[in-house]
């Protein structure tokens, strides 16, 4: 869950308001150490946590810094830009700028960009890209003119693909915007024309990007108050052409549609953009966090003595102008739950600051804004607000009726917008209820399966099979494995012979109808073998704690593709698929029982089912006794007594059948041989229990002192 | 405070009896005990457990039931086949009665009190009328044709439940004859068992009859059809003993294994007022069987052959969660087995049916604090000195000079005269004891030895000149008129001119000897008296009770001092009022006038009274020197009671001379080696 932590001051010295205050912050080489430079003359080097200046420097009067302050990854040095020629090279060792390396050079640089693992870049007003090495090798070389008339630079930014840096900046032109990608691998640059769409009149704010492996996002913030994605294609495919990409929006009004100045965005990671500026006309400006995805206010802070919409995110702080201070916020992400990314978490707020309420905005992407206590328009927003939150009755009703009559789609929505209200104390028996309602309409609609609803239901935690006995016969009858395994995980009271029911679908489905099924695998990825480790050279992208659906389909397809006889061994290879395996461990391995009840149900598992689920139970047994804690590697392994546990009930409900079939033959002679290598192993061991007595006597004679001894005593 | 020499003396060779039998009184809260060796003692609950009574065993009378009868009358019976009612005053054995039916396996009083039911080994029950003096033989009910082990009244009187070999019996008490006989299911964890033993009935008001067996099995039998109702299976071995509480709620059983079962009369379901019997709490404070279980009011009491009374107090019924709701397990008599003889070096150890003298090595080296001494001269067994008969020993003394030793059964006085001519030593027994020393509760000689005192039962006091080789009974103390309470305990001055005894109950009373006469009585005290003894010099007599108190009375000023008067005011650290063994012996130094010595069984403590006394805020016991403090904090936090928790369990503690100390301790690891192996549990394997 994003936060927002304290804000800090970080300079002391007031700066000049507006754009011109200050001009940039940039990351040192060392980590928590910022380059903070001011509009004018002055680079200040600060120590974050400290929250105080290790160095500053400043150019002579008459001279003006043009461009922020970079480091030089490579080789710690600090570059500044005076005077758009003139570069000054120093390191923290300088004290005066003027003494230290100068070059000047034939144009006027816009930005140099510095990241790590790579040389710092050059780019000219004129839209031309160099290397500083190359620059300083030969400062007066012929800078060419890669824009046109009239078109400027508004915005640049570089990342890191494949360890080449790729170089994007946005260029204006009669109100049109374009994108130019440079790439250094392939020294091509690319033009893109941003195509607006529909909203023609809006005026692009601001613009920040991230990137994938194939397309840097880049999202722009209009003068609409929306937040809108452009995919650019890092390697276009005809380079040459002049290419049109088409923005979608992605958030809806995040700031006030009129704000004139003091908006601006970043992005924080995959699913988080922090968006600076006021989010309502008349309300102060305040820094929010937002998460795309789910398109929720995360959290936000007033900032009510004015910022100047300029915003830097590096490495988990949030740098902004507050009033004529540099603030420094320190943002957090945790590992979110559903639950936290869909309605608020409690958060401990200091009565100091004052923060935006936390809600969810399900009405983002309808055109309402969050809410605020002192203009018209909020004070309706919260009053229409305040029917659907605080009073959840209507809320459910009106849920119960979209059940009757409407659309899965329709109660997908009305679902999510419920389960986004506070819980109430009797939530539990509210989420039975509206699954009970979903599962009658069900019955007298067979082909009515709100399967996305019910998984999201199952997902609230709060359900048992008790609270809605007809769920899991429905998705037994449905044969949904998937709904099967969440329910066996989630449920604490499953009836034996449902548990057993499950068991003999998890073992009869076919392989084919498993790999469209979408199922947890969490538990046994690491049970297949190397092949899925070869594949992925990169690694996997961190998703904030959420699991995308589509996270898992590339592994899972690996792992299916991983078939048994790949293994060298016999006995070290799985017999069924991970998929199955991790159904059977997942689910039925961890689910509770009572012998008694389970062992009739037991019995009437076909044979060769039986002889399937044994082998892999003596192959989770094997796999355990790999290691000396006796433990399966993996995410809530099953114990090994769990295992041997389900060993020993299935062959006593099936011994007779097991021993008549040829191909159980070999796992139970193992089994025996195991069997027998125990009683062995126990026999030993009340051998080396009458030893181990004899040496406890031997030394509780040691211990025992002297019948008769004289001693000193001197008493206190 | 000061450094002593130590003799940490484990050879005293004691094991304790295992207990048989058990008996709770409701109305006086005492309870009885009897040992395989035939002791018999009573424990007084309301005194902080204290044994305030015992009557000697006997060799050929092995208690097999013990009961309590109207007016707190104590009968035992035993295989010797003989009821036996003893005398609480006296502290000796009333009567004996043959019931002639061989031995006798079981007993129990009527709901009312005034009649006694044995069960015998040739199957008959008989029925006794209890008399003012007496029991009376009424009539025999239908014979049996196994002994009958355990025995239960009806609450109302009119029938009883026989647990014999493999069927329990219910009679008619009006008639004799019996009207059910429930066979009960030999069958044990699947295998026959030759014979299912019935150890113990208990008979409900309800008409349930309660069985335990040696099959492990709890039974529920209704009375009127003859029918099992339930059946627990608890143990894998004999289920040997029950006891029912008086409200009839819950009942405890004791096994084999050594676990002790509470079973409870809860409701099926809440609010309902359908109740059934409920195995609710397994107790494990025994390793080898319970033989004995009683239910009080508010615990759960049991004993077994390793020898421990363990009282368990009911979490539930005990209203204030104070030091008397802790579990506590009683190993070691509350008196003293042992004398010394200071002069000579010379312990004295009373067994059952021996006596045993030892003489302390020596040593040259000096050490410091908790260093062992290189011995020059190890300790000798110089005697061992068997007695004559089946009778236990009840008390035995050595004399300060070591010259003499004297002990007494129920029904003899002895007194041996030692002679040491080098490493040799002659025994020579004085002959011809008067007629009225023939049994003696408490033996103590005169700080010189050249006097005998005698407490004998019936409450006189005998005081008797040693000479050499001879004696001279000088004075007898009789009792006040209308009391014959013994004496149980003596203290005699270091002056000779001063003798105190105590009884169970009544205050102590102080004999001037010169005078021969009673010089005062000190206050009689709610709790009994644990330990007295006389200090030198100033003749003040210290007292301790069962509640942990220890009064200071001034014998010349017939007052209590003033130093008493002060702790009673400020009170004793609680810490000390919590202990739960009682103080068995007070001993005096030499040299230091304001000491006072005394121990119990897992402390022994001077008492400086000198020094200020501890307030429930100061810590008691603190067993680390002092370090580098001050001075001043050192004599701010010093404070009057030094104790040392070294030596445990401490049967016996004295001061040889000023610097030397004799403590005799007894591991629990000794006895338990001693005993028979308990039950092998399994624990794991095959």
């Amino acid at each position: 869950m994003a936060a927002l932590e304290e804000e800090f001051t970080l300079s002391t010295v007031p700066l000049g308001a507006g754009p011109n205050g200050l001009l940039g912050v940039e990351q040192s080489d060392k980590t928590d150490q910022f380059l903070v430079t001011h509009g004018g003359r002055t680079v200040i080097l600060y120590k974050v946590s400290d929250q105080k200046p290790l160095g500053s420097w400043s150019v002579k009067q008459g001279q003006i810094i043009t461009c922020p302050a970079v480091c030089n990854f490579q080789t710690g040095e600090f570059i500044v830009v005076h005077d758009n020629k003139v570069l000054r090279i120093w390191n923290t060792e300088d004290v005066n700028l003027d003494k230290v390396f100068k070059a000047t050079l034939s144009a006027e640089i816009y930005r140099i960009h510095s990241i790590q693992g790579t040389e710092p870049l050059v780019l000219f007003k004129e839209g031309a890209v160099r290397g500083l090495e190359a620059l300083l090798a030969e400062p007066q070389q012929k800078i060419e003119t890669v824009l046109s008339d009239d078109e400027v630079i508004k915005w640049t930014k570089v990342f890191m693909v494949f360890r080449h840096p790729v170089l994007i900046f946005i260029t204006e032109k009669h109100g049109n915007h374009f994108a130019y990608i440079q790439t250094f691998s392939s020294r091509t640059l690319s033009k893109y024309t941003l195509f607006h769409g529909q909203e023609e009149k809006s005026v692009i704010q601001n613009f920040t990007a991230s990137v994938d492996r194939k397309f840097i996002s880049l999202m722009s913030l209009s003068s609409d108050g929306c937040v809108y994605e452009t995919l650019i294609p890092i390697h276009p495919r005809d380079p040459d052409e002049n290419q049109r990409v088409v923005r979608s929006l992605l958030l809806k009004t995040v700031v006030a549609g009129n704000a004139r100045s003091g908006v601006a965005l970043t992005v924080l990671d995959q699913d988080h953009v922090a968006v600076l500026g006021p989010p309502l006309p008349a309300s102060k400006e305040c820094l929010s966090i937002w998460n795309t995805k789910f398109q929720t206010l995360q959290t936000s802070r007033e900032l009510p003595q004015g910022t100047s919409g300029q915003l830097w995110y590096f490495g988990e702080n949030l740098f902004m102008l507050h009033g004529k201070f540099l603030t420094v916020i320190p943002y957090k992400c945790e590992v979110s739950s559903l639950a936290g990314a869909l309605g608020k978490l409690k958060h401990s707020q200091d009565p100091g600051a004052h923060t935006v309420p936390h809600f969810v905005n399900w009405e983002t992407s309808r055109g309402y804004g969050f809410g605020s206590q002192n203009s018209e328009q909020s004070k309706r927003i919260l009053r229409r607000r305040k029917i659907e939150v605080n009073v959840p009755p209507p809320a459910f009703e009106q849920l119960l009726s979209t059940i009757k009559k409407d659309s899965e789609k329709d109660i997908e929505v009305e679902l999510c917008k419920f389960l986004a209200v506070k819980r109430t104390p009797d939530f539990h028996t509210i989420v039975g209820d509206i699954v009970l309602e979903l599962l009658g309409r069900h019955t007298t609609e067979p082909s009515f399966y709100p399967r996305n609803s019910l998984m999201q239901l199952i997902q609230t935690h709060v359900l048992s099979y008790s609270l809605c006995p007809g769920l899991m016969e429905a998705a037994l009858e449905k044969t949904d494995v998937q709904m099967l395994q969440l329910c066996l995980q989630q449920f604490p009271d499953i009836p034996e012979s449902i548990t057993c029911a499950c068991l003999k679908i998890f073992l009869s489905i076919s392989d084919d109808s498993l790999q469209e099924t979408e199922i947890n695998m969490e538990s046994v990825s690491d049970c297949s073998d190397p092949v899925q480790e070869k594949m992925d050279e990169q690694t996997e992208i961190l998703q904030n704690g959420f699991n995308a659906d589509e996270q898992n389909c590339d592994s899972c397809d690996r792992k299916l593709n991983q078939k048994p006889q790949d293994a060298a061994e016999e006995t070290t290879s799985c017999p069924v698929v991970p998929k199955r395996a991790a159904l059977l461990r997942n689910a039925i391995l961890h689910s509770a029982y009572s012998e008694m009840f389970l062992l009739p149900h037991l019995k009437d598992i076909p044979a060769q089912h039986v002889t399937l689920f044994l082998q892999y139970l003596y192959f989770l047994y094997l796999k355990c006794s790999e290691n000396a804690t006796m433990t399966l590697p993996g995410l809530h392994p099953p114990t090994l007594n769990q295992i041997m546990d389900w060993i020993c009930l299935l062959l006593d409900a099936n011994f007779t059948v097991v021993v008549m079939i040829p191909e159980a033959k070999r796992l139970l002679l193992s089994l025996y041989k195991f069997v027998k290598s125990q009683i062995c192993i126990c026999s030993e061991l009340n051998k080396i229990e009458v030893s181990f007595r004899e040496l406890q006597k031997l030394n509780q004679e040691k211990n025992n002192r002297e019948l008769y001894s004289i001693e000193v005593l001197e008493l206190f | 405070m000061g450094e002593f020499k130590v003799h940490r003396v484990r050879f005293f060779n004691y094991v304790p009896s295992g207990i048989r039998c058990v008996a709770y009184n409701n109305q006086s809260n005492r309870l009885a005990v009897s040992r395989t060796d035939g002791t018999v003692e009573i424990y007084n609950l309301s005194a902080n457990y204290f044994q305030e009574k015992f009557f000697p065993g006997h060799e050929s009378r092995a208690t097999e039931a013990l009961c309590w009868a109207k007016g707190q009358r104590l009968f035992s019976a035993g295989l010797n086949g003989e009821i036996i009612e003893y005398d609480l005053q006296a502290l000796n054995i009333k009567y004996a009665v043959d019931a002639f039916g061989g031995p006798i396996w079981s007993m129990a009083v009527s709901p009312c009190g005034s009649q006694l039911l044995v069960g015998c080994e040739d199957g008959s029950v008989k029925l006794f009328q209890i008399t003012p003096d007496k029991i009376q033989f009424e009539r025999n009910f239908d014979r049996q044709k196994s002994r009958i082990l355990s025995l239960s009244w009806h609450p109302s009187g009119t029938h009883i439940a026989a647990g014999s070999i493999d069927y329990i019996s219910v009679f008619a008490v009006k008639s004799g004859s019996a009207v059910h006989k429930m066979l009960v299911d030999r069958q044990y964890m699947g295998v026959s068992k030759r014979k299912c033993i019935i150890w113990g009935v208990a008979f409900l008001s309800d008409g349930t009859i309660i069985s335990v067996d040696s099959a492990g099995k709890v039974q529920f039998w209704d009375s009127a059809t003859g029918t099992l109702v339930k059946n627990h299976l608890i143990a894998n071995a004999d289920v040997q003993s029950i006891a029912v509480s008086d409200q009839e709620d819950s009942f405890v059983v004791g096994t084999a294994e050594g676990t002790v079962f509470h079973f409870q009369l809860v409701s099926v379901t809440s609010n309902s007022s359908e109740k059934q019997w409920v195995r609710t709490k397994p107790f494990q404070h025994h390793t080898h069987d319970v033989r004995a279980v009683a239910h009080s009011p508010t615990a759960l009491i049991s004993g077994g052959t390793d020898t421990h009374l363990v009282i368990r107090p009911l979490m539930e019924k005990v209203e204030v969660k104070n030091y008397d709701a802790a579990l506590r397990k009683i190993t070691f008599p509350h008196r003293r087995l042992i004398s010394c003889s200071k002069k000579r070096h010379l312990l004295l150890f009373q067994f059952a049916h021996h006596l045993e003298l030892w003489r302390l090595g020596s040593t040259v080296a000096t050490g410091k604090n908790g260093d062992t001494l290189p011995l020059s001269k190890d300790a000798d067994h110089l005697l061992h000195l068997k007695t004559k008969g089946p009778e236990n020993i009840i008390c035995s003394c050595i004399s300060p000079c070591g010259s003499w030793i004297a002990y007494s059964t129920t029904s003899r006085f002895f007194l041996y005269r030692l002679n040491y001519e080098h490493d040799n030593i002659s025994l020579q027994r004085v002959s011809k004891m008067p007629a009225f020393l023939r049994s003696a509760l408490q033996i103590l000689f005169s700080e010189d030895s050249t006097k005998l005192f005698v407490a004998s039962n019936q409450g006189s006091l005998h005081t008797i000149r040693l000479l050499e080789g001879s004696f001279k009974h000088l004075h007898t103390f009789q009792p006040q008129s209308g009391t014959v309470e013994s004496m149980c305990l003596l203290a005699v001055s270091p002056d000779g001119n001063w003798l105190a005894a105590s009884g169970t109950s009544a205050g102590v009373h102080v004999y001037n000897i010169k005078h021969l006469k009673l010089h005062c009585t000190v206050p009689a005290y709610n709790f009994p008296v644990t330990a007295l003894a006389i200090a030198p010099n100033t003749n003040n007599l210290v007292i301790a009770h069962s509640d942990q108190q220890v009064f200071e009375y001034s014998i010349p000023d017939k007052q209590y001092t003033e130093w008493s008067r002060t702790i009673q005011k400020q009170g004793f650290h609680y810490l000390w009022l919590q202990r739960d063994t009682p103080i068995t012996h007070i001993s005096f130094h030499p040299k230091r006038p304001m000491h006072i010595l005394l121990h119990d069984a897992y402390m022994f403590c001077i008492i400086d009274k000198s020094l200020p006394l501890p307030n429930d805020k100061t810590l008691l016991y603190n067993p680390l020197p002092p370090t580098n403090e001050s001075d001043v904090i050192r004599r701010r936090t010093a404070h009057a009671f030094k104790i040392s928790k070294i030596y445990k369990p401490l049967l016996f503690m004295d001061l040889l001379d000023e610097r030397t100390l004799v403590a005799v301790e007894r591991p629990l690891d000794d006895i338990i080696a001693q005993l028979p192996p308990p039950i092998k549990k399994k624990k794991f394997g095959t």
